[in-house]
């Protein structure tokens, strides 16, 4: 039977988590002017013909803009889907199960949304 | 998955009342109690007691009225309790919806003229209002709350300026009355590994000690998603402290050190 202390100290430090910490914080801040960015170009474009909506997502720096909406919203998806399942799912298989879902979940859709804008910005 | 509703022994069942005031009393003069009641020798569920108090023959504390009601109606009803002046850290409870001392609570400041109390919150029951703290307490020794140095002892003391030891205000007062962690749904959720925010407050109190030499290894046992990384700002640890103390602050200068070393 395992003493308090050896309870308590379980398996030791990993040696992880300010990565990730900084990492939500960094994507939580590129965030705000990004999803800004999306609000305003789907505000400006309401009833817009759909040729001039895939003319302005071609414009390289919109592109760009979204990709990196993409990307950075990913990661915090993520991140933010790890921490949720590591917090309220505590059986060992259900949790690995749903960390994978959740991972492949987060990618799957961050990779669907980066190649609309890469087709749309290449003009096939 | 994490646990939404009481185990089936845990379930609280109604209590009996012990006490009704006479039918004759003074408006007012009586006060009503709730008071969560367990005993681990019987197979019974918890539950609930009612018990009324005499607040002209009672001290104006919540602990004053556990006091009462332990010599003049119910000798068995168990609590911790020894100083009755928020030093000791014994008499913590749930009391009227909120972690906080028995002895530092007026009964007149609680928001429900009937007041309600239970032992710590998602914490294993001794008995009655004593909660079983021993994991809690192996948390804390798991931080290694005390000086660590590798210079050869000075003769005399390990020397620390004014304003060094000013940076130790709002850390060293904690009383370790658990309060806090046990108000912490983190720490309910992932009590087993995340180490609460007291426990993290007093790592804090080590790691800016000017005069500790092991700040680096201190966090290097701190760095892991599940010891530090679990707080979520809820802020039920800074609102509970009966001490007025912010162990959330702590979390986030501990978390600001460990991106301050690794960027």
């Amino acid at each position: 039977m395992p003493t308090p202390l050896a309870q308590a100290r379980g398996l030791g430090a990993a040696h992880k988590g300010p990565e990730t910490f900084w990492r939500q914080r960094l994507t939580a801040v590129a965030n705000i002017p990004l999803v800004l960015f999306l609000i305003l170009s789907i505000l400006l474009h309401i009833g817009s013909p759909y040729e001039e909506v895939r003319t302005y997502l071609a414009n390289p720096i919109v592109a760009v803009l979204m990709l990196g909406l993409v990307l950075s919203a990913t990661i915090h998806l993520r991140i933010g889907l790890k921490e949720i399942v590591e917090d309220y799912i505590h059986g060992d298989a259900l949790r690995m199960t749903m960390l994978f879902l959740s991972g492949f979940f987060a990618i799957g859709v961050g990779l669907a949304s980066a190649l609309a804008i890469i087709k749309i910005s290449l003009g096939s | 998955m994490v646990e939404l509703t009481l185990p089936k022994n845990s379930k609280i069942k109604k209590g009996k009342t012990w006490n009704p005031p006479p039918k004759d009393a003074e408006k007012n003069r009586w006060r009503e109690y709730k008071v969560y009641r367990y005993d681990p020798d019987t197979e019974e569920n918890p539950r609930v007691d009612t018990y009324w108090v005499d607040t002209a023959d009672c001290g104006p504390m919540v602990l004053d009225a556990l006091l009462w009601i332990k010599n003049n109606v119910d000798s068995t009803l168990t609590f911790r309790r020894s100083c009755r002046e928020g030093v000791c850290g014994s008499c913590s409870m749930n009391i009227d919806g909120t972690n906080t001392l028995a002895c530092t609570m007026h009964a007149d400041d609680a928001r429900h003229n009937l007041i309600a109390i239970y032992p710590l919150p998602h914490m294993p029951v001794v008995k009655d209002l004593v909660p079983d703290l021993t994991h809690f307490y192996a948390q804390h020794r798991s931080v290694e709350p005390w000086l660590q140095t590798d210079s050869p002892t000075p003769g005399k003391e390990w020397k620390q300026s004014r304003e060094e030891r000013e940076e130790l205000d709002g850390l060293y007062e904690c009383i370790l009355c658990a309060c806090c962690t046990t108000s912490c749904p983190s720490y309910w959720w992932n009590g087993d590994k995340y180490l609460g925010p007291a426990t993290l407050l007093q790592a804090y109190r080590w790691i800016n000690d000017s005069r500790d030499e092991h700040t680096g290894e201190r966090l290097d046992d701190l760095e892991d998603p599940f010891k530090l990384y679990r707080c979520r700002t809820i802020l039920n640890c800074t609102k509970s402290c009966p001490k007025g103390l912010n162990p959330a602050k702590s979390i986030a200068s501990i978390r600001a050190l460990m991106v301050e070393r690794g960027e």
